[in-house]
């Protein structure tokens, strides 16, 4: 435990990240659900409020536009994440019967939380958001670009299946989105440790 | 080219009624405003048809994927073609306008070249069905995003070019559509082999629903880019825009 005390529960390099992705996927999600709405293979569509861009021009525009920063932000995340350790020390794949039994513990109200230092389930959610988001910019160069990148977009299936993907990587992303916020609401001094990247929390007893 | 669809036409809000809403965004910062997850209903009011600062953002963002898209095309990457039955039936018509207000070719059509051309004479039909033609079966992209396969045969429009001493080195093509449309792309991509100026639909002549009697089917382009029913070409330096591309759509929508 003294480990994590010694070290901020966010290193800074993390906290600008995030703070730069976390609008930045909003948009792309607020915009593509825009461009979605021209032609939905889903059998619904978003309210207008919900969308960024109002029409599917402006969604297009909104898309092609902060897809490039979510993309240098990526590069650089990634880049840091294999440099630092952060990817092997804090966010390695866990054993399924890790996540088994930290999952029983949290639906028992018995799995602790320590900020900066990610238990099984943690670590399968972010691990698994960063892999969708590194789909998502891969299926969407795959079909923005599906003559001049057409090995990508064969690579990924052809053009109706990378964009079937796209899709699907969307609505995953939405999903841990729903989860990410609700944990953050329920544990605000979390929002606080991304913000300052210090442990604002009694740490969790040294057993 | 794209089909009149709710979704797609311009919100539909007066530039009186946002106009307090848009005076108060772009009196603040675009940078606070860009990192503000709190301003971004507000944000939904821009969509390329205002004149904030966030709007004006957009336009240039756009330009530079141009430049992107541009700089990634290849003469050489050739769009994936596919056997004849592969093609996609019933394959759907799509236009600025509905099926119904298709218009016939006019009978005294020929196809007017202007701009940096040479030979500036206009083309029967009988003529462009003369020069050498090439067929190919490929993937029709939509803008919206919706996707089929068709079949067309036609004139390359390098060769085409070529034919009336355009200069190769100018920076834009220019369609101009008998039904009130009109594009353009960059000289690069109309020098493409897959580029042709189609005269025949799935084995037959261009019906005119499908862009009688001369339509672009360009494969490395986006579906709005394909223009249908053309009168007339123009070859030029300066910036012709376009139809959807004037109200917002990217410009070089290259796939």
């Amino acid at each position: 435990m003294t480990k994590t005390l010694n070290r901020p529960a966010h290193p800074l390099p993390i906290r600008i990240m995030h703070w730069i992705a976390a609008p930045a996927v909003i948009c792309m999600m607020l915009s593509g659900w825009a461009i979605y709405n021209a032609s939905p293979s889903l059998p619904f569509t978003f309210p207008r409020w919900m969308t960024l861009g109002g029409w599917l021009a402006g969604g297009i525009a909104w898309h092609i536009s902060v897809m490039w920063v979510l993309f240098i932000d990526g590069i650089a995340y990634l880049l840091y994440g294999f440099a630092s350790g952060h990817f092997r020390r804090d966010l390695f794949p866990p054993s399924p019967r890790a996540v088994i039994d930290n999952m029983v513990a949290a639906l028992t109200g018995r799995l602790g939380h320590s900020l900066g230092h990610y238990n099984a389930v943690q670590r399968l959610l972010y691990a698994g958001v960063i892999v969708l988001i590194c789909f998502q910019v891969l299926t969407g160069f795959a079909i923005w670009k599906p003559v001049q990148l057409g090995w990508l977009t064969e690579l990924l299936g052809g053009y109706p299946i990378a964009r079937g993907i796209h899709l699907a990587a969307m609505i995953g992303i939405a999903l841990f989105l729903v989860v990410h916020l609700t944990l953050v609401v329920i544990f605000p001094r979390t929002l606080v440790a991304m913000l300052s990247g210090t442990a604002s929390e009694p740490e969790e007893p040294v057993p | 080219m794209s089909r009149a669809h709710d979704l797609r036409r311009k919100p539909a809000v007066t530039m009186d009624e946002i106009r307090p809403e848009l005076n108060r965004i772009s009196r603040r910062g675009l940078f606070s405003r860009a990192l503000s997850l709190g301003s971004l209903t507000l944000l939904t009011g821009c969509d390329l048809s205002t004149h904030s600062g966030v709007d004006a953002a957009l336009w240039a963002m756009m330009r530079f994927d141009d430049r992107v898209q541009a700089g990634l095309f290849s003469r050489s990457h050739l769009a994936k073609t596919y056997p004849v039955s592969a093609v996609t039936k019933p394959f759907r018509f799509n236009a600025y306008y509905e099926e119904w207000q298709v218009r016939e070719t006019p009978s005294d059509w020929r196809l007017e070249l202007s701009g940096l051309i040479s030979d500036k004479a206009p083309w029967t039909i009988e003529k462009l069905r003369a020069l050498p033609r090439e067929t190919q079966v490929t993937r029709h992209i939509c803008i919206e995003g919706w996707s089929q396969i068709g079949q067309w045969s036609g004139v390359p429009l390098h060769t085409f070019l070529q034919r009336v001493g355009a200069d190769l080195k100018a920076q834009y093509v220019y369609f101009k559509c008998f039904d009130g449309y009109s594009t353009s792309i960059d000289m690069q991509s109309a020098l493409h082999p897959q580029t042709i100026l189609a005269l025949e639909f799935l084995g037959k002549p261009l019906a005119p629903e499908w862009g009688a009697p001369v339509r672009l089917r360009i494969p490395t382009k986006l579906g709005f880019k394909n223009a249908k029913n053309i009168s007339a070409i123009s070859v030029t330096n300066t910036y012709p825009g376009g139809y959807w591309e004037d109200q917002g759509y990217n410009w070089f929508s290259g796939s």
